[in-house]
This record gives C-alpha cells, structure tokens and sequence, in this order.
C-alpha cells in the first residue's frame, strides 16, 4: 500500500482493475484505493505479471504493507510495495452507492462524502435532482448541535489536511519572511504576451509566475527539498505542489515535476491539465507525492498575505497573495503599481531567514525583467 | 440564436468545463465564480469553451462582461451569436 503522503496512514482497497495472471506494463493502473483524500488509483512502476493479490475489496491496508505480488521475470517476484507501485488520485464519482429513482450531481456527491453524510437521505429539489444546494440545505438542517466548546465533527478531507499540518506545526520551527513586489512589469508583458496568443493559448499570470518562483529556487537550493530521518536532501529540480482548493471544501497539492524546465507553454498545458484532473479527479499517484516544494496562490479578489504551513517532508512553501493596484514609490515619485504580497515559510532546522530574503530579493528583480526570466 | 439557445450554449460549456457541475441549477444573476467557487482556470477554461462554441474572439478585456449566466447571454447576443 503506498503513502500518499504525510498524512495517509492506511487505504481501503476498492476493486482491482488486474487479475492474477495479467500482463501488466509501467504506468498501468493495478487497483483503486480509497482514503481520505478520495479514490486513488494504484499504478504499476514496472513490467511483469500479476502473479497474486493479497488483499480484498473492502480491505483496510496500512501503509507499507503488500498487496499484490509482480513477477517481473526475474529470479524471485517481488512484492509490489512502495517501490514498485505510485498512487494515483482520483475522486470518481461512480464509486458512490447509486441512489434509484434521483440523480445525484458528482459535485454534490462528492460534497456529501466528504461531508460524511447517506446521500439517501437528501431531498431531492423538483425534479428528481441532487445538486449542491440540496447537500448543504440537508447539512444545514441535520447538522448536531455544537458541543460545549463550539466544536462539531471534522469531515474527512479536512481531518487529512489537519493531521498533516499539525505535525508541520509539531515538528517543523517554521520561520516567516515576506515581501510586497512590485508586479506591474510581469502584467504588462502578459498583457501583450496574451493579445498575440489566441483565446485557447492565453496565459494564466500564474504560469510565468511559478516559472519564475521555480527558477529563483534554483538558485536557494535551501529551500527545496525533503527533509527526513534528520538529514536535508536538496532536490536537483523543482517539483512543485500546487495548491488547489476543492469545490465544497477542501485542498490538494499535486505536483508539477520539473517546473524551471519548462517553457511557458509546457507549463500552461500542465497547469491545465492538472487543475482539470483534479476537478474530475484523476490524479495520478506521482503527482500526490514526491513534491520537493509547494506554491500556494490565492488568486484574484481573495486576500492580500498568505502565512502558509510547510507541507512536510518539503522544507519550503511559498504563498502569494492577490494582486492589489497600490500607490508605490518609484523613481522617487509615487506610481499606481500592481504589488503582490509574496511570503516564504521556511523550515529551521535546514534555513535561515536569510535564505527566504535572498530568494525574495532575488524574486523581485526576476519578476522586474519577466521577458528574461 | 435566441436567448433560450444562448443559455442552453452557455450552460453546456459550463458544464463541459466543470463536469462535476453537471445538473447543477445554475442562478442567472450571480457569478459563477461566487456560486461554483470557480478560480481563475475554472473561468479561463469557460472563456475557451465560449470562444470555441461560439466561433467569437473574446479580448481579455471583456472577462469581466462574463461573469454569470445573464451576462454571457446579454455579450454573446450582442455579437449576433
């Protein structure tokens, strides 16, 4: 059973999509597995054939233990644990129990499951439909009411996100260091950039915003990488989790592996591709795990400053907030400018607060030139 | 097309760009972006899909005529689509 992730103790197997017997070749997908965050489909790393499942559908499987043997044609198989095997996410919604005679939106489905409630139990509006405002009307109206303390029951995807960042909180001596960056030339050139592409091709600012934020690691390799069994590994690329909030509620960070080695164009497909996944969940295992670093952008019309919590074993997050039209000084003389607020979380027991402003100031003069960074 | 054409457009992009939301009740008034909790790839995907349905060439000037239902009728309908 593979971890997802910090905070993933243990998946329950679903169904298996191979039979023992079955030629199964790398990147194929083996079984499907549920946890907290959703359904994972589990993909093979290797060639071989299914020679045994050892678990069943509906078994609970802690980490690290085996569940399907691969013979690989070598002299022994080898059980397909960790190192043979990648999770991939995928919250399909057809894996909810069908309601007869209602349907069932996979929004609201998805919402109810996370919300922990029988989707048979929810009022349907007139026509025969489930959507996401018949979910929250029945969570609304159901909800128990609140303890002594205020406090009611954590849904799962949110016990998941909580589990893990309070071991960050436990473990990592987070330090925090920010700055506002003027951002006006990196949205001027996108401005220009983004009237000669066509509508299909338009820039994202997030796109030549993580390039950037990618490249500058490179160059403050203190902050990228993993950090276990008290020794720092730096990573030689930046893969970079992204954070995207869930419709209904909710965070994931899937990964975008070798961000500073992609053209804009590469990353803007990737960034495209990964946001739709996530929103039709499926995920693959690789992009769940294996993040050296995390970007978390608030977008447009959020907030100004984002104080992010490092996703362990990463030793970094970086959080942008919106960009907010400003007066600023410059050339000696005030200016409306375009300024992000930009904040490094960093882990101590690998940097120091130095390292975040070198790479923040490092940031602000690539974000000046963004036609050559 | 006329306007019931128009919003059946719209709603079909919609849901071809969330498919989650597929048999969502979607109000005309309000934005998606407040009632879908779309972010910036969610309504730039939207604003491709209208473009590729439509065949109308969308500036990014004009995002902000598009934020709900209504407003893509009213756009589209005063482009002739």
């Amino acid at each position: 059973m593979p971890s997802l992730g910090a905070d993933m103790d243990e998946g329950t197997l679903v169904e298996w999509l191979k039979q023992p017997g079955d030629r199964i070749h790398k990147g194929d997908i083996l079984a499907v597995v549920e946890t907290q965050k959703g359904a994972i489909e589990i993909e093979v790393f290797s060639d071989g054939v299914l020679r045994d499942c050892l678990a069943n559908p509906g078994d609970r499987v802690p980490v690290g233990e085996v569940i399907a043997m691969l013979d690989s044609g070598k002299a022994s198989a080898a059980p397909t644990g960790n190192a043979a095997l990648a999770p991939v996410a995928d919250a399909r919604a057809s894996l909810e129990p069908l309601v007869p005679g209602r349907k069932v939106t996979p929004a609201a489905r998805r919402l109810a499951r996370e919300s922990g409630m029988d989707i048979s139990r929810i009022v349907p509006d007139g026509t025969g439909v489930v959507g996401l405002q018949q979910v929250r009307t029945h969570a609304e109206t159901t909800a128990p009411p609140a303890g002594p303390t205020g406090r009611t029951d954590l849904k799962e995807m949110r016990k998941a996100i909580a589990a893990a960042m309070a071991r960050s909180k436990r473990e990592i001596p987070h330090y925090y260091v920010s700055s506002d960056i003027d951002v006006t030339a990196l949205m001027d050139w996108l401005a220009k950039e983004n009237a000669a592409r066509s509508v299909a091709d338009r820039l994202l600012y997030a796109v030549p915003l993580f390039g950037i934020l990618a490249r500058t690691l490179l160059e403050t390799p203190e902050l990228n990488g993993h950090y276990e069994a008290g020794e720092f590994s730096p990573s030689q690329s930046v893969h970079a989790g992204i954070a995207i909030a869930m419709r209904g509620g909710g965070l994931i960070a899937p990964a975008i592996r070798n961000v500073a080695g992609k053209s804009l164009d590469e990353l803007r497909l990737s960034l495209t591709d990964l946001v739709g996944r996530v929103r039709s969940g499926r995920l693959r295992s690789s992009e769940l795990s294996g993040a050296s670093v995390t970007f978390s952008n608030l977008g447009e019309n959020t907030a100004d400053t984002l104080m992010p919590i490092i996703y362990p074993p990463q030793v970094a997050i970086i959080g942008c907030g919106q960009i907010a039209t400003r007066p600023w000084v410059k050339d000696g003389e005030v200016q409306i400018r375009q300024i992000m607020s930009i904040t490094v979380a960093g882990d101590h027991r690998v940097s120091d607060g130095r390292s975040a402003a070198r790479f923040l100031s490092r940031l602000e003069k690539h974000l000046a030139t963004p036609e050559v960074s | 097309m006329n306007d019931l054409e128009l919003t059946d457009m719209v709603k079909r992009v919609l849901f071809d760009v969330a498919p989650d939301l597929e048999g969502e009740t979607v109000d005309p008034d309000i934005p998606f972006r407040e009632q879908f909790e779309f972010d910036s790839m969610d309504f730039l995907n939207f604003i491709i899909g209208l473009h590729q349905a439509s065949g109308i060439q969308i500036p990014e000037a004009d995002y902000p005529q598009l934020a709900g239902l209504d407003d893509c009728v009213a756009y589209l309908k005063a482009r002739n689509v």
